[in-house]
């Protein structure tokens, strides 16, 4: 039992993570119907980036993880400016393998700038455990955890009560008809573009004292795709809760299974739900106009 | 763009297009059978990988030009075809046997895989295969009493009728089947069922009220897609005649679609081009990572700046030119510029030049335009 619980906590940390970044692809999916393939390597970047400021200049940590997130911000905007602005509108098919292309760009100049050595940072969260009876939980765990749920209330807030806010769900309920009302929809695609690089940055810093730091860190992005399909990929509670039960199942499975379930439990999770419940345990049933 | 006029319902669409056109085929065929005696060693080997690689591009143009379906997980079909081929050679079956069947059973796990694309479209589909790939990969990886693992499984030469395959009789051997396979790709898609494949690209509502059985067409499409792939990844596994799990990863699946993006998604010429794209990408990349410094330290003589700029230059292009991402960089960055500029590929391009030499003077750039695209809500 005890086992279990701390298995269980291990992957609902693990499964934070994987959240945060699907989180970032819904958000993403939900205004532009775009789905993000660098999702991964933006919070990779957001990760290396955290490494420069906290090892390279020493800065304190949570305001190097204030500069990382402002800067990523910038950055998301950006690459919406550059690569997926010029072909709003093209086929899916051409828009998943820009998104590839610029994962790939990505990892490439990651690894030509900080190189391929694992690196790590020192965070206020390293080595501290916390413990209750027999129970012992790493305090960067539980910093996943808290800082998940702050950030999944500062987008509830924001989306429920800044003006911003509003303004995006209108463009992702109906472009046209935001776009009408007087919505710069445009600009509106590259805030979102920012919020979910903001978003990846800040569950790269996260997952930094966990795993180290490395240049094949972006992969956990496609891990997080079985927990936005879970969700529904149109739902940020849904995300969330998918990436939740991916960690778990993820975790689980690579305590009570023979070696080498763990790497693909979430992927067979992702094709049973795809199979049974296409449009995920929190989806909206959307068909296609013709 | 010049079209092809029709005259008739016997012209729809022709095998080839004009007399002109059968002539260049056969030029060019001509020129691949003498191919062994006139090129290199070396450049024989790339034309094998490029045949292969063309394969794998009329599979994906199959699935992804004609039927509108994603893939990014066709290295899995590619690694069964090869673990098969592998199989079945160790037990003792002829290649003329083994060859089609390395076909037939990757194309059935194409049908496997093609019936949750029956609920699915878009990028559920692309995520689906991508997780299949995943899980092709690893099972690979653990039924070690078949796959040898990690360990890798190695392949005696191919023998035919009792005769070893020597390096050209290998060669003639995927001429061959790029040749069937090309010939086979331009008769289903002129078929009735080619033609509902592009219906339901178009549209898959539209394609529905007129009568299309969808859900069989697309699984259909997808067994074709997987049993061509198949075939290539028989020609592959002999091509490289040693096999290991890591040689199918996702890296080899975006390969595959960069194939049919450089190349053009619309026609079969188009993942020929592609092919030929991506495997002559790296001899030349290797071409240029040794001319580069030479060329800028060349343009830094020239150019009379103070010493300590000029090497920094030097050290800084040096420090790119050996990097050890520099490849999937370069590969990103053609995606990316491919995709914006030139949506219709490396064959949109050979089209409008053809274009533009036969109206010759006439010919004005916006004709060859493509037209403007708008963002369609794919919800309600």
């Amino acid at each position: 039992m005890l086992d279990f619980t701390q298995q269980l906590i291990s992957g609902v940390a693990l499964g934070c993570v994987y959240g945060l970044i699907a989180l970032g692809f819904v958000l993403i999916y939900k205004a532009t119907e775009v789905v993000n393939f660098a999702q991964g390597e933006i919070m990779m970047l957001g990760a290396f980036m955290s490494v420069t400021f906290v090892t390279t200049l020493g800065l304190n940590y949570w305001l190097s993880f204030l500069l990382c997130v402002i800067a990523m911000a910038i950055l998301g905007a950006i690459m919406e400016r550059l690569v997926l602005r010029p072909i709003l509108g093209y086929p899916q098919f051409s828009i998943v393998m820009a998104t590839i292309g610029l994962g790939l760009v990505i990892r490439a100049l990651v690894g030509i700038i900080w190189g391929t050595d694992d690196l790590r940072i020192e965070t206020p969260f390293t080595d501290g455990v916390f413990t209750i009876g027999k129970l012992v939980i790493a305090w960067d765990a539980l910093s996943i955890i808290i800082a998940t749920v702050l950030l999944c209330a500062a987008l509830y807030a924001f989306f429920r009560y800044t003006r911003i806010g509003i303004a995006m769900q209108a463009t992702s309920q109906n472009m046209l008809a935001a776009y009408y009302m007087g919505i710069p929809v445009k600009r509106m695609f590259s805030l979102i573009w920012s919020l979910s690089a903001m978003v990846a940055c800040a569950a790269g810093i996260l997952l930094a004292p966990i795993t180290l730091i490395h240049a094949n860190l972006g992969f956990l992005g496609i891990k997080a795709f079985p927990a936005a399909v879970l969700g529904g990929f149109g739902s940020i509670p849904g995300a969330v809760a998918g990436g939740i039960t991916i960690g778990i199942v993820e975790s689980l499975s690579g305590f009570y299974l023979p070696e080498g379930f763990k790497d693909v439990a979430a992927y067979v999770v992702l094709l049973a739900v795809l199979l049974w419940k296409p449009q995920g345990l929190f989806g909206l049933n959307a068909a296609k106009k013709v | 763009m010049a079209h092809h006029v029709r005259t008739g319902y016997g012209d729809s669409d022709p095998l080839f297009l004009s007399k002109a056109a059968v002539f260049w085929y056969a030029v060019l065929l001509a020129g691949l059978i003498a191919a062994p005696y006139v090129i290199e060693p070396y450049y024989l080997s790339q034309l094998v990988f490029i045949m292969i690689y063309a394969i794998v591009g009329v599979a994906l143009n199959i699935l992804s030009g004609q039927a509108g379906q994603v893939s990014i997980g066709h290295a899995a079909f590619l690694a069964i075809g090869a673990y098969f081929t592998a199989v079945a050679q160790k037990h003792g079956v002829p290649l003329v046997l083994y060859l089609p069947l390395a076909g037939v059973f990757t194309g059935i796990a194409g049908y496997l895989v093609g019936l949750p694309a029956l609920r699915l479209h878009g990028i559920y589909l692309a995520i689906a295969t991508l997780a299949f790939a995943f899980i092709v990969e690893e099972i690979i990886a653990r039924w070690e009493s078949v796959t040898h693992g990690n360990e890798g499984l190695m392949l005696p030469p191919p023998s035919l009728f009792g005769w070893k395959l020597g390096t050209e009789g290998f060669y003639y051997l995927c001429l061959l089947v790029t040749v069937l396979v090309i010939l086979a790709a331009i008769n289903i898609i002129r078929s009735s069922t080619g033609r509902s494949f592009m219906a339901i690209r178009d549209s898959e509502t539209a394609a529905r009220s007129m009568g299309i059985d969808t859900a069989s067409y697309k699984t259909t499409a997808f067994a074709l897609s997987a049993g061509i792939t198949g075939i290539a990844g028989a020609l592959y596994a002999h091509k490289m005649s040693f096999i290991s799990p890591e040689m199918f990863s996702l890296a080899v699946s975006i390969d595959f679609v960069m194939i049919i993006i450089i190349g053009g998604l619309v026609s079969l010429r188009g993942a020929v081009f592609g092919a030929i794209f991506m495997i002559m990408a790296d001899p030349l990349l290797i071409i240029l990572k040794d001319k580069v410094p030479v060329w800028t330290d060349a343009m830094m003589h020239g150019l009379f700046l103070p010493d300590t700029v000029t090497q920094a230059v030097q050290a800084g292009v040096l420090r790119v030119v050996n990097a050890p991402g520099l490849k999937s960089l370069i590969f990103g960055i053609i995606i990316i510029v491919f995709i914006i500029y030139e949506p219709m590929g490396l064959d949109g391009r050979w089209q409008r030049v053809k274009a533009y030499f036969k109206q010759f003077p006439l010919a004005r750039q916006r004709s060859a335009r493509p037209p403007r695209m708008f963002l369609k809500s794919e919800r309600r």
